[in-house]
Protein backbone atom coordinates (compact mmCIF):
# COMPACT_ATOMS: atom_id res chain seq x y z
CA UNK A 1 0.00 0.00 0.00
CA UNK A 2 1.17 3.70 -0.65
CA UNK A 3 2.56 4.94 2.71
CA UNK A 4 2.77 8.32 0.70
CA UNK A 5 -0.18 9.29 3.26
CA UNK A 6 1.12 8.31 6.67
CA UNK A 7 4.47 9.93 6.10
CA UNK A 8 3.16 12.89 4.85
CA UNK A 9 1.17 13.23 7.95
CA UNK A 10 3.41 13.05 10.80
CA UNK A 11 6.39 15.08 8.15
CA UNK A 12 6.92 18.53 9.59
CA UNK A 13 7.79 20.33 6.61
CA UNK A 14 4.05 20.72 4.81
CA UNK A 15 3.20 21.51 2.22
CA UNK A 16 5.13 18.64 -0.03
CA UNK A 17 7.12 19.60 -3.10
CA UNK A 18 5.17 20.04 -6.36
CA UNK A 19 4.69 16.89 -8.77
CA UNK A 20 7.02 18.43 -11.31
CA UNK A 21 9.83 20.61 -11.56
CA UNK A 22 9.18 23.28 -14.20
CA UNK A 23 12.09 24.07 -16.12
CA UNK A 24 12.37 27.63 -18.02
CA UNK A 25 13.94 27.08 -20.95
CA UNK A 26 13.80 24.37 -23.90
CA UNK A 27 17.47 22.49 -24.41
CA UNK A 28 18.48 23.31 -27.69
CA UNK A 29 18.33 19.64 -28.31
CA UNK A 30 16.76 16.42 -26.51
CA UNK A 31 17.40 12.37 -27.78
CA UNK A 32 13.50 11.94 -27.56
CA UNK A 33 10.91 14.51 -28.20
CA UNK A 34 7.29 13.51 -26.91
CA UNK A 35 4.36 15.70 -28.44
CA UNK A 36 1.87 15.36 -25.90
CA UNK A 37 1.87 15.11 -22.06
CA UNK A 38 -1.28 12.83 -21.68
CA UNK A 39 -0.88 9.14 -19.91
CA UNK A 40 0.49 7.92 -23.32
CA UNK A 41 3.19 10.38 -24.10
CA UNK A 42 3.94 10.30 -19.91
CA UNK A 43 4.05 6.92 -20.05
CA UNK A 44 6.37 6.36 -22.80
CA UNK A 45 8.95 8.93 -21.15
CA UNK A 46 8.38 7.35 -17.86
CA UNK A 47 9.23 3.81 -19.28
CA UNK A 48 12.10 5.24 -21.82
CA UNK A 49 14.35 6.29 -18.74
CA UNK A 50 13.33 3.87 -16.63
CA UNK A 51 14.04 0.27 -18.64
CA UNK A 52 16.00 1.90 -21.24
CA UNK A 53 18.16 4.86 -19.51
CA UNK A 54 17.16 7.39 -22.58
CA UNK A 55 16.50 10.28 -19.86
CA UNK A 56 17.39 13.73 -22.22
CA UNK A 57 13.81 13.61 -22.98
CA UNK A 58 10.99 16.56 -23.15
CA UNK A 59 7.62 15.91 -22.80
CA UNK A 60 5.57 18.82 -24.83
CA UNK A 61 2.12 19.52 -24.01
CA UNK A 62 0.40 22.49 -25.34
CA UNK A 63 -2.57 22.45 -22.56
CA UNK A 64 -1.76 21.15 -18.88
CA UNK A 65 -1.01 17.85 -17.85
CA UNK A 66 -3.37 15.07 -18.25
CA UNK A 67 -6.04 17.77 -19.28
CA UNK A 68 -6.82 15.36 -23.02
CA UNK A 69 -8.77 12.45 -23.39
CA UNK A 70 -6.79 10.95 -20.18
CA UNK A 71 -8.81 13.38 -17.95
CA UNK A 72 -11.79 13.05 -20.06
CA UNK A 73 -12.38 9.36 -20.41
CA UNK A 74 -14.53 6.82 -18.08
CA UNK A 75 -11.90 5.21 -16.57
CA UNK A 76 -12.87 1.55 -17.49
CA UNK A 77 -10.04 -1.13 -17.59
CA UNK A 78 -10.33 -4.82 -19.33
CA UNK A 79 -8.62 -6.87 -21.65
CA UNK A 80 -11.66 -8.65 -23.12
CA UNK A 81 -11.06 -7.87 -26.54
CA UNK A 82 -11.93 -9.75 -30.08
CA UNK A 83 -8.85 -10.16 -32.29
CA UNK A 84 -5.80 -12.25 -30.70
CA UNK A 85 -3.37 -9.27 -31.07
CA UNK A 86 -5.89 -7.36 -28.75
CA UNK A 87 -6.26 -9.52 -26.06
CA UNK A 88 -2.78 -9.73 -25.46
CA UNK A 89 -1.82 -6.39 -25.86
CA UNK A 90 -4.89 -5.68 -23.26
CA UNK A 91 -3.24 -8.72 -20.61
CA UNK A 92 -0.49 -6.97 -20.53
CA UNK A 93 -1.83 -3.40 -19.46
CA UNK A 94 -3.86 -5.33 -16.67
CA UNK A 95 -0.97 -6.72 -15.47
CA UNK A 96 0.94 -3.45 -15.23
CA UNK A 97 -2.01 -1.71 -13.62
CA UNK A 98 -1.80 -4.17 -10.68
CA UNK A 99 1.79 -2.52 -9.38
CA UNK A 100 1.36 1.22 -10.62
CA UNK A 101 0.10 2.52 -6.98
CA UNK A 102 2.92 1.06 -5.50
CA UNK A 103 5.40 1.66 -8.37
CA UNK A 104 4.01 5.71 -8.04
CA UNK A 105 3.55 5.80 -4.42
CA UNK A 106 0.57 7.47 -5.54
CA UNK A 107 -3.02 5.99 -4.99
CA UNK A 108 -4.74 5.60 -8.14
CA UNK A 109 -7.97 4.22 -6.64
CA UNK A 110 -7.48 0.94 -8.92
CA UNK A 111 -10.48 -0.69 -7.90
CA UNK A 112 -11.32 -4.28 -9.17
CA UNK A 113 -15.24 -4.38 -10.15
CA UNK A 114 -16.11 -6.84 -12.58
CA UNK A 115 -17.22 -6.22 -15.70
CA UNK A 116 -20.61 -6.65 -17.56
CA UNK A 117 -21.33 -6.27 -21.36
CA UNK A 118 -25.22 -7.07 -21.46
CA UNK A 119 -26.39 -8.46 -24.72
CA UNK A 120 -30.11 -7.72 -25.54
CA UNK A 121 -29.80 -9.97 -28.98
CA UNK A 122 -28.83 -12.96 -30.42
CA UNK A 123 -26.32 -11.52 -32.32
CA UNK A 124 -24.73 -9.58 -29.27
CA UNK A 125 -25.09 -12.93 -27.64
CA UNK A 126 -23.11 -14.38 -30.64
CA UNK A 127 -20.17 -11.85 -30.45
CA UNK A 128 -19.72 -12.54 -26.61
CA UNK A 129 -19.69 -16.12 -27.30
CA UNK A 130 -16.74 -15.43 -29.80
CA UNK A 131 -14.83 -13.41 -27.45
CA UNK A 132 -15.07 -15.38 -24.56
CA UNK A 133 -13.68 -18.10 -26.48
CA UNK A 134 -10.92 -16.01 -27.93
CA UNK A 135 -10.48 -14.49 -24.33
CA UNK A 136 -10.14 -17.95 -22.45
CA UNK A 137 -7.93 -19.21 -25.23
CA UNK A 138 -5.46 -16.66 -23.89
CA UNK A 139 -6.02 -17.41 -20.18
CA UNK A 140 -7.94 -14.05 -19.87
CA UNK A 141 -11.00 -14.79 -17.29
CA UNK A 142 -13.93 -13.94 -19.48
CA UNK A 143 -17.32 -16.05 -19.64
CA UNK A 144 -20.76 -15.74 -20.87
CA UNK A 145 -23.44 -15.54 -18.10
CA UNK A 146 -27.02 -15.67 -17.68
CA UNK A 147 -28.78 -12.71 -17.03
CA UNK A 148 -29.69 -14.50 -13.27
CA UNK A 149 -26.52 -13.38 -12.69
CA UNK A 150 -26.77 -10.09 -14.14
CA UNK A 151 -29.33 -9.72 -11.39
CA UNK A 152 -27.11 -11.02 -8.21
CA UNK A 153 -24.90 -8.35 -9.32
CA UNK A 154 -26.80 -5.47 -9.82
CA UNK A 155 -30.46 -6.66 -8.30
CA UNK A 156 -31.77 -2.65 -8.98
CA UNK A 157 -31.48 -3.53 -12.57
CA UNK A 158 -34.45 -3.99 -14.57
CA UNK A 159 -33.85 -6.49 -16.81
CA UNK A 160 -36.56 -6.18 -19.44
CA UNK A 161 -35.00 -2.47 -19.65
CA UNK A 162 -38.34 -0.43 -19.87
CA UNK A 163 -39.76 -3.56 -21.48
CA UNK A 164 -38.01 -2.99 -25.02
CA UNK A 165 -34.47 -4.19 -24.74
CA UNK A 166 -34.79 -8.04 -22.54
CA UNK A 167 -31.19 -8.67 -21.05
CA UNK A 168 -30.80 -12.47 -22.66
CA UNK A 169 -27.46 -12.71 -20.86
CA UNK A 170 -23.86 -10.77 -20.43
CA UNK A 171 -19.95 -10.99 -21.20
CA UNK A 172 -18.67 -11.45 -17.78
CA UNK A 173 -15.01 -10.19 -17.51
CA UNK A 174 -14.08 -9.99 -13.70
CA UNK A 175 -10.11 -8.22 -13.99
CA UNK A 176 -12.46 -5.05 -15.25
CA UNK A 177 -11.93 -2.27 -13.00
CA UNK A 178 -11.82 1.58 -12.45
CA UNK A 179 -8.82 3.99 -11.84
CA UNK A 180 -8.35 7.51 -10.94
CA UNK A 181 -7.82 8.84 -14.32
CA UNK A 182 -5.81 12.01 -13.74
CA UNK A 183 -3.45 10.43 -11.05
CA UNK A 184 -2.22 7.84 -13.99
CA UNK A 185 -0.90 10.97 -15.48
CA UNK A 186 0.50 12.65 -12.01
CA UNK A 187 2.24 9.27 -11.40
CA UNK A 188 3.81 8.97 -14.90
CA UNK A 189 5.04 12.21 -14.93
CA UNK A 190 6.40 12.49 -11.41
CA UNK A 191 8.12 8.98 -12.31
CA UNK A 192 10.09 10.81 -15.39
CA UNK A 193 10.47 14.11 -13.62
CA UNK A 194 12.29 12.13 -11.32
CA UNK A 195 14.87 10.18 -13.66
CA UNK A 196 15.67 13.59 -15.47
CA UNK A 197 13.10 13.86 -17.81
CA UNK A 198 11.55 17.47 -18.48
CA UNK A 199 7.57 18.13 -18.77
CA UNK A 200 6.94 21.44 -20.52
CA UNK A 201 3.71 22.42 -20.11
CA UNK A 202 1.86 25.55 -22.21
CA UNK A 203 4.11 24.73 -25.05
CA UNK A 204 2.26 23.57 -28.33
CA UNK A 205 4.26 22.02 -31.49
CA UNK A 206 3.76 24.12 -34.73
CA UNK A 207 5.99 22.57 -36.75
CA UNK A 208 8.04 19.09 -37.43
CA UNK A 209 11.93 19.80 -39.29
CA UNK A 210 12.29 17.02 -41.87
CA UNK A 211 15.62 16.12 -44.09
CA UNK A 212 15.45 13.45 -46.57
CA UNK A 213 12.85 12.09 -44.73
CA UNK A 214 14.57 11.82 -41.30
CA UNK A 215 12.83 13.99 -38.21
CA UNK A 216 15.84 16.62 -37.50
CA UNK A 217 13.74 18.92 -35.06
CA UNK A 218 10.93 20.08 -33.72
CA UNK A 219 9.41 23.93 -33.75
CA UNK A 220 7.38 24.91 -31.30
CA UNK A 221 5.75 28.26 -29.28
CA UNK A 222 8.92 28.67 -27.53
CA UNK A 223 11.43 28.27 -29.89
CA UNK A 224 13.16 25.30 -31.81
CA UNK A 225 14.48 21.79 -30.37
CA UNK A 226 16.98 19.44 -32.31
CA UNK A 227 15.98 15.92 -32.39
CA UNK A 228 16.12 12.71 -34.19
CA UNK A 229 13.13 10.90 -33.00
CA UNK A 230 9.53 12.48 -32.17
CA UNK A 231 6.81 10.30 -30.36
CA UNK A 232 3.18 11.57 -31.16
CA UNK A 233 0.41 10.98 -28.46
CA UNK A 234 -2.07 13.40 -28.70
CA UNK A 235 -5.20 11.08 -29.65
CA UNK A 236 -7.69 14.08 -31.61
CA UNK A 237 -5.19 15.91 -32.50
CA UNK A 238 -3.01 13.80 -34.09
CA UNK A 239 -4.36 14.26 -38.14
CA UNK A 240 -3.11 17.92 -37.45
CA UNK A 241 0.90 16.80 -36.32
CA UNK A 242 0.58 14.38 -39.19
CA UNK A 243 0.25 16.67 -41.40
CA UNK A 244 2.59 18.51 -40.20
CA UNK A 245 5.06 15.78 -41.61
CA UNK A 246 3.05 14.59 -44.51
CA UNK A 247 1.61 11.34 -43.79
CA UNK A 248 -1.66 10.24 -44.35
CA UNK A 249 -3.57 8.30 -41.91
CA UNK A 250 -7.23 6.62 -41.07
CA UNK A 251 -7.91 8.74 -38.59
CA UNK A 252 -11.17 11.10 -38.63
CA UNK A 253 -12.37 12.36 -35.16
CA UNK A 254 -15.49 12.61 -33.47
CA UNK A 255 -16.51 13.94 -30.41
CA UNK A 256 -16.76 11.26 -27.61
CA UNK A 257 -19.16 12.76 -24.77
CA UNK A 258 -19.83 11.62 -21.09
CA UNK A 259 -20.92 13.06 -17.40
CA UNK A 260 -21.34 11.97 -14.08
CA UNK A 261 -24.26 12.32 -11.83
CA UNK A 262 -23.94 13.56 -8.32
CA UNK A 263 -22.65 11.58 -5.72
CA UNK A 264 -24.40 8.73 -4.11
CA UNK A 265 -23.77 5.92 -1.16
CA UNK A 266 -22.16 2.69 -3.17
CA UNK A 267 -24.96 0.83 -4.71
CA UNK A 268 -23.45 -0.25 -8.20
CA UNK A 269 -20.23 -2.92 -7.79
CA UNK A 270 -19.70 -3.68 -11.24
CA UNK A 271 -19.20 -1.54 -14.30
CA UNK A 272 -21.95 -2.09 -17.13
CA UNK A 273 -21.78 -1.77 -20.63
CA UNK A 274 -24.42 -2.15 -23.21
CA UNK A 275 -23.95 -1.94 -26.41
CA UNK A 276 -27.85 -1.78 -27.73
CA UNK A 277 -28.57 0.94 -25.17
CA UNK A 278 -25.55 2.83 -25.95
CA UNK A 279 -24.38 3.19 -22.34
CA UNK A 280 -21.31 2.26 -19.82
CA UNK A 281 -21.57 2.96 -15.99
CA UNK A 282 -19.64 2.67 -12.87
CA UNK A 283 -19.67 4.28 -9.49
CA UNK A 284 -17.15 6.23 -8.85
CA UNK A 285 -15.13 6.01 -5.46
CA UNK A 286 -16.69 9.33 -4.97
CA UNK A 287 -20.15 7.89 -5.17
CA UNK A 288 -20.60 9.74 -8.44
CA UNK A 289 -22.13 7.73 -11.60
CA UNK A 290 -19.55 7.91 -14.47
CA UNK A 291 -21.56 7.62 -17.65
CA UNK A 292 -20.61 7.14 -20.92
CA UNK A 293 -22.33 6.43 -24.49
CA UNK A 294 -21.28 6.49 -28.05
CA UNK A 295 -19.57 8.67 -30.44
CA UNK A 296 -21.65 11.86 -31.38
CA UNK A 297 -22.59 11.48 -35.47
CA UNK A 298 -20.64 13.51 -37.19
CA UNK A 299 -16.86 15.04 -37.48
CA UNK A 300 -15.94 17.72 -35.04
CA UNK A 301 -12.49 18.79 -33.47
CA UNK A 302 -13.15 20.03 -30.13
CA UNK A 303 -14.33 19.50 -27.18
CA UNK A 304 -17.70 21.05 -27.50
CA UNK A 305 -20.68 19.72 -25.65
CA UNK A 306 -24.52 18.37 -26.37
CA UNK A 307 -27.97 18.73 -24.34
CA UNK A 308 -28.74 15.46 -26.41
CA UNK A 309 -26.08 13.64 -25.53
CA UNK A 310 -27.25 13.67 -21.33
CA UNK A 311 -30.87 13.56 -22.62
CA UNK A 312 -30.44 10.17 -24.99
CA UNK A 313 -27.93 8.91 -22.26
CA UNK A 314 -30.77 9.47 -18.88
CA UNK A 315 -33.35 8.00 -21.14
CA UNK A 316 -31.35 4.91 -21.57
CA UNK A 317 -29.87 4.58 -18.14
CA UNK A 318 -33.94 5.12 -16.62
CA UNK A 319 -34.98 1.70 -19.07
CA UNK A 320 -32.05 -0.07 -16.72
CA UNK A 321 -32.60 1.59 -13.32
CA UNK A 322 -36.11 3.54 -13.41
CA UNK A 323 -35.24 4.34 -9.30
CA UNK A 324 -32.51 7.23 -10.76
CA UNK A 325 -35.23 8.89 -12.07
CA UNK A 326 -34.25 11.89 -9.11
CA UNK A 327 -30.64 11.85 -9.76
CA UNK A 328 -29.18 14.75 -11.14
CA UNK A 329 -26.32 15.12 -13.43
CA UNK A 330 -23.50 17.17 -12.30
CA UNK A 331 -21.35 17.50 -15.42
CA UNK A 332 -20.91 16.73 -18.83
CA UNK A 333 -17.94 16.88 -21.04
CA UNK A 334 -16.07 15.54 -24.16
CA UNK A 335 -13.22 14.56 -25.73
CA UNK A 336 -11.83 14.34 -29.17
CA UNK A 337 -11.77 10.49 -30.15
CA UNK A 338 -8.83 9.42 -32.68
CA UNK A 339 -10.89 7.05 -34.28
CA UNK A 340 -9.45 4.00 -37.00
CA UNK A 341 -11.76 1.90 -39.61
CA UNK A 342 -10.68 -1.29 -37.71
CA UNK A 343 -11.17 0.30 -34.21
CA UNK A 344 -7.83 -0.94 -33.74
CA UNK A 345 -4.49 1.69 -32.95
CA UNK A 346 -1.91 2.64 -34.69
CA UNK A 347 1.36 2.23 -33.22
CA UNK A 348 4.93 2.25 -33.92
CA UNK A 349 7.26 3.54 -36.91
CA UNK A 350 6.35 5.47 -39.83
CA UNK A 351 7.44 6.33 -43.09
CA UNK A 352 9.52 9.12 -41.84
CA UNK A 353 12.48 8.01 -39.60
CA UNK A 354 12.53 9.11 -36.31
CA UNK A 355 8.64 9.28 -36.56
CA UNK A 356 6.98 7.15 -34.09
CA UNK A 357 2.97 7.11 -33.90
CA UNK A 358 0.86 6.18 -31.24
CA UNK A 359 -2.59 6.98 -32.16
CA UNK A 360 -5.97 5.84 -33.24
CA UNK A 361 -6.57 5.38 -29.58
CA UNK A 362 -10.63 6.63 -30.61
CA UNK A 363 -12.49 5.14 -27.64
CA UNK A 364 -9.93 2.71 -25.70
CA UNK A 365 -7.14 4.41 -24.74
CA UNK A 366 -6.84 4.93 -21.12
CA UNK A 367 -6.73 1.21 -19.91
CA UNK A 368 -3.69 0.93 -22.48
CA UNK A 369 -2.03 3.96 -20.82
CA UNK A 370 0.82 1.55 -19.12
CA UNK A 371 1.39 -0.79 -22.12
CA UNK A 372 1.72 2.12 -25.03
CA UNK A 373 4.07 3.65 -22.48
CA UNK A 374 5.84 0.62 -22.37
CA UNK A 375 6.10 -0.71 -26.07
CA UNK A 376 6.46 2.69 -27.43
CA UNK A 377 9.35 2.91 -25.38
CA UNK A 378 11.08 -0.32 -26.61
CA UNK A 379 9.53 0.14 -30.26
CA UNK A 380 11.48 3.74 -30.04
CA UNK A 381 15.15 2.53 -27.98
CA UNK A 382 15.41 -0.37 -29.93
CA UNK A 383 14.21 1.20 -33.38
CA UNK A 384 11.94 -1.78 -34.45
CA UNK A 385 7.96 -2.28 -33.32
CA UNK A 386 7.78 -4.46 -30.27
CA UNK A 387 6.10 -7.90 -30.76
CA UNK A 388 3.13 -7.23 -28.61
CA UNK A 389 2.23 -4.10 -31.27
CA UNK A 390 2.88 -5.18 -34.88
CA UNK A 391 -0.66 -6.04 -35.23
CA UNK A 392 -1.07 -2.02 -34.70
CA UNK A 393 1.48 -0.67 -38.00
CA UNK A 394 0.19 1.99 -39.77
CA UNK A 395 1.10 -0.18 -42.78
CA UNK A 396 -2.08 -2.35 -42.30
CA UNK A 397 -4.19 0.22 -43.87
CA UNK A 398 -1.86 -0.19 -47.15
CA UNK A 399 -1.77 -3.65 -46.98
CA UNK A 400 -5.75 -4.36 -46.30
CA UNK A 401 -4.99 -6.35 -43.32
CA UNK A 402 -7.03 -4.60 -40.92
CA UNK A 403 -7.41 -5.75 -37.21
CA UNK A 404 -10.86 -5.97 -36.86
CA UNK A 405 -11.78 -4.71 -33.17
CA UNK A 406 -15.03 -3.16 -33.72
CA UNK A 407 -17.07 -6.17 -32.09
CA UNK A 408 -15.34 -5.28 -28.79
CA UNK A 409 -13.88 -2.18 -28.82
CA UNK A 410 -16.46 0.09 -27.35
CA UNK A 411 -20.44 1.02 -27.47
CA UNK A 412 -22.41 1.97 -30.26
CA UNK A 413 -20.07 1.36 -33.24
CA UNK B 1 -30.62 22.72 -30.80
CA UNK B 2 -28.06 22.69 -33.42
CA UNK B 3 -29.82 23.31 -36.83
CA UNK B 4 -29.27 22.45 -40.36
CA UNK B 5 -30.54 24.15 -43.79
CA UNK B 6 -31.85 21.32 -45.86
CA UNK B 7 -31.90 22.72 -49.61
CA UNK B 8 -35.44 21.29 -50.13
CA UNK B 9 -36.97 21.09 -46.35
CA UNK B 10 -35.66 24.17 -44.77
CA UNK B 11 -33.87 24.44 -41.02
CA UNK B 12 -34.72 21.49 -39.10
CA UNK B 13 -33.08 20.24 -35.93
CA UNK B 14 -29.42 18.49 -36.92
CA UNK B 15 -31.07 15.18 -35.59
CA UNK B 16 -32.91 14.56 -38.91
CA UNK B 17 -29.71 14.56 -40.33
CA UNK B 18 -27.21 11.95 -41.07
CA UNK B 19 -23.78 12.86 -42.01
CA UNK B 20 -22.02 10.98 -44.68
CA UNK B 21 -18.12 12.35 -44.60
CA UNK B 22 -16.22 14.03 -46.75
CA UNK B 23 -16.73 14.40 -50.54
CA UNK B 24 -13.83 12.95 -51.93
CA UNK B 25 -12.62 12.34 -55.28
CA UNK B 26 -12.81 7.90 -56.29
CA UNK B 27 -9.88 7.18 -58.38
CA UNK B 28 -10.47 5.51 -61.70
CA UNK B 29 -10.71 1.53 -60.26
CA UNK B 30 -9.61 0.47 -63.58
CA UNK B 31 -6.13 2.56 -63.57
CA UNK B 32 -5.29 3.20 -60.11
CA UNK B 33 -2.48 1.12 -58.17
CA UNK B 34 -3.63 -0.78 -54.68
CA UNK B 35 -2.02 1.75 -53.28
CA UNK B 36 -4.00 4.51 -54.26
CA UNK B 37 -7.02 2.63 -53.74
CA UNK B 38 -5.85 1.68 -49.69
CA UNK B 39 -5.42 5.50 -50.05
CA UNK B 40 -9.03 6.16 -51.19
CA UNK B 41 -10.87 3.32 -49.42
CA UNK B 42 -8.73 4.01 -45.62
CA UNK B 43 -7.53 7.56 -45.37
CA UNK B 44 -9.35 10.63 -44.09
CA UNK B 45 -8.22 13.96 -43.84
CA UNK B 46 -8.82 14.23 -40.33
CA UNK B 47 -7.55 18.01 -39.43
CA UNK B 48 -10.17 20.46 -39.34
CA UNK B 49 -11.18 22.58 -41.55
CA UNK B 50 -13.75 24.22 -43.86
CA UNK B 51 -14.81 21.30 -45.55
CA UNK B 52 -17.47 20.28 -48.04
CA UNK B 53 -19.35 17.20 -46.90
CA UNK B 54 -22.51 14.98 -48.20
CA UNK B 55 -25.30 15.15 -45.85
CA UNK B 56 -28.84 13.33 -45.73
CA UNK B 57 -32.36 14.65 -44.42
CA UNK B 58 -33.04 11.21 -43.26
CA UNK B 59 -37.46 11.95 -43.19
CA UNK B 60 -37.24 13.17 -46.79
CA UNK B 61 -34.16 11.28 -48.41
CA UNK B 62 -32.96 14.75 -49.67
CA UNK B 63 -29.17 14.46 -50.48
CA UNK B 64 -27.17 17.43 -50.31
CA UNK B 65 -23.76 19.21 -49.41
CA UNK B 66 -23.33 21.21 -46.72
CA UNK B 67 -19.69 23.85 -46.04
CA UNK B 68 -19.08 23.00 -42.66
CA UNK B 69 -15.89 23.96 -39.89
CA UNK B 70 -15.47 21.23 -38.23
CA UNK B 71 -13.67 22.76 -35.66
CA UNK B 72 -16.28 25.43 -34.85
CA UNK B 73 -19.18 23.42 -35.92
CA UNK B 74 -20.60 25.72 -38.08
CA UNK B 75 -22.34 25.33 -41.30
CA UNK B 76 -21.59 27.88 -43.68
CA UNK B 77 -23.61 27.25 -46.49
CA UNK B 78 -26.07 23.92 -48.01
CA UNK B 79 -26.97 23.39 -51.90
CA UNK B 80 -27.47 20.28 -53.80
CA UNK B 81 -25.39 18.47 -55.78
CA UNK B 82 -25.40 20.20 -59.49
CA UNK B 83 -26.29 23.90 -58.04
CA UNK B 84 -22.77 24.73 -57.54
CA UNK B 85 -21.86 24.76 -61.04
Amino acid sequence: MPWRLLRFGLSKSHPEPRMFTTHDKLKPSYDVVIIGGGGHGLASAYYLARDHGITNVAVLEKGYIGGGNTGRNTTIIRSNYLTPEGVKFYDRSVQLWQDLSEEFDLNLFYSTRGHFTLAHTDSALRTMRWRAEVNKHYGIASEVVGPEEVKRATPQMDLSCGGHAPIMGALYHAPGAVARHDAVAWGYGRGADMRGVEIHQQTAVTGIELRAGKVVGVHTTRGFIATNKVICAVAGFTPRITDMVGIRTPIYVHPLQAMVSEPMKPWLDSILVSGSLHIYVSQSARGELVMGASLDPYEVQSTRSTLDFPEGLSAHLLDMFPFLSHVKVVRQWAGMADMTPDFAPIMGKTAIDGFYLDAGWGTWGFKATPVCGKTMAWTVANDCPHELITGFSLDRFRNYSLTGEKGAASVGH
Amino acid sequence: MKLMTCPINGTRPISEFAYWGEIRPVPDADTCSDAQWADYVFNRNGAPGVKKEWWCHTPSNTWFIAERDTEKDKVLRTWLHGDDK
